[in-house]
């Protein structure tokens, strides 16, 4: 009698969890399973990577719903890190991202445009340097399910271009450095 | 004489003086000059190279001088009332303070990722083992404080020399030109 209520309960329990429509999920910034990277050509011979260490975010996101899929992502812009402190300085200064004035790198999604079970279009605002636009990338679905520690996981990545002078950042690089790539790896535990 | 006696300085001081003196007024200059080169210009490496390695060479410069002056007399106050001589006495003081931290915050922003300085491509000068967050941004904020005061401090130290010796005319300049 006590393992059919058991059993009962379980089985309920899984029904639930099925059919619930709330998926969110909080980015794993805990354990640093979410990246959040950038590279950019140097003089154009070469690919200069780097990373934003501290940022956090949510996402909500179920496979029977896709299409309501949402995420928001908040970077602190001090947190740059290129394995560099003499450009770290330089970049987080005023020639480029000016932390001391915009601290906060944010980016808001308005609509997921689902093209097949692990594919779509996000599409948000991104707002960097003071300036918001709105921008579509390609995300992807990694996977998701349990993991081995009684929770329940989901990841995604997605890489966009930017081009900086859309975000006020005119500093000189060179002609084949005008655009930094974004490569997000994002991995959210249930909640 | 090359030490210095009670009534003038000798020519180690005199000389550490100048150099020093020479070598902080260039390096504001570059420092100045070196933040404004864009990234294709073929000094922007090599400014900060020689602004870095300059720099630690003065840092040398500064401990040996301190240990001399401890380990050394130090010429008689001149002639003035007793604030003056404090108030001189208390800007040397700084003087010394502010170029040590000028320079430590120099390098504090430098080695805060734990890479070393190499002087003239010659000797590594290490990185401290330990760092603090953000801490290439906060030194170069002081540095570049520090930078602005020392000059302020400079012209100062330097227009109570000339009215020592011009006003006073108590050879307040000549004897940091001229060991007896």
């Amino acid at each position: 009698m006590k393992n059919l209520l058991l059993a009962g309960a379980l089985t309920a329990a899984t029904l639930v969890s099925t059919t619930s429509n709330a998926a969110d999920y909080k980015i794993d910034v805990e354990g640093a399973h979410a990246f959040i990277n950038f590279k950019i050509k140097h003089l154009g011979y070469s690919w200069l990577n780097g990373r934003f260490n501290t940022f956090d975010g949510t996402f909500s996101y179920d496979a029977n719903k896709p299409d309501a899929s949402q995420v928001e992502v908040l970077i602190q812009t001090n947190s740059l890190d290129s394995n560099h402190a003499e450009r770290d300085k330089h970049l987080k200064g005023k020639d480029f991202l000016n932390v001391s004035k915009f601290p906060t790198a944010k980016f808001t999604s308005t609509r997921y445009d689902v093209k097949d079970a692990n594919n779509g279009v996000l599409t948000g605002t991104l707002e960097l340097h003071g300036v918001t636009k709105t921008i579509s990338f390609p995300i992807e679905k990694i996977g998701e399910g349990d993991d081995p520690w009684g929770g329940y996981r989901a990841g995604f990545s997605g890489t966009t271009a930017l081009t900086l002078a859309d975000y006020g950042i005119t500093y000189n690089l060179g002609p084949q450095s005008t655009q930094v790539e974004l490569e997000l790896y994002i991995e959210g535990i249930r909640q | 004489m090359l030490k210095n006696s009670s009534t003038s300085y000798g020519w180690i001081s005199i000389v550490i003086h100048w150099v020093m003196a020479l070598a902080i007024f260039f390096l504001f200059g570059l420092g100045l000059y070196m933040v404004e080169l864009s990234y294709y210009d073929a000094w922007y490496k090599g400014s900060l190279e020689l602004h870095k390695s300059l720099g630690l060479l003065l840092l040398l410069f500064l401990i040996i001088r301190i240990g001399w002056r401890f380990s050394n007399i130090t010429p008689a106050e001149l002639p003035g009332p007793r604030w003056e001589q404090l108030s001189a006495q208390l800007m040397h003081l700084g003087l010394y303070a502010i170029m040590l931290m000028l320079l430590l915050s120099g390098y504090l922003i430098s080695t805060a990722d734990g890479r070393a300085i190499a002087v003239f491509e010659l000797v590594n000068v290490p990185a401290l083992p330990w760092s603090f967050d953000n801490q290439e941004d906060i030194s170069g904020e002081i540095h570049e404080i520090l930078a602005w005061l020392l000059m302020a401090m400079a012209a100062v130290h330097a227009l109570a020399a000339t009215k020592h010796q011009f006003i006073n005319k108590d050879k307040g300049l000549k004897r940091m030109l001229k060991s007896d």
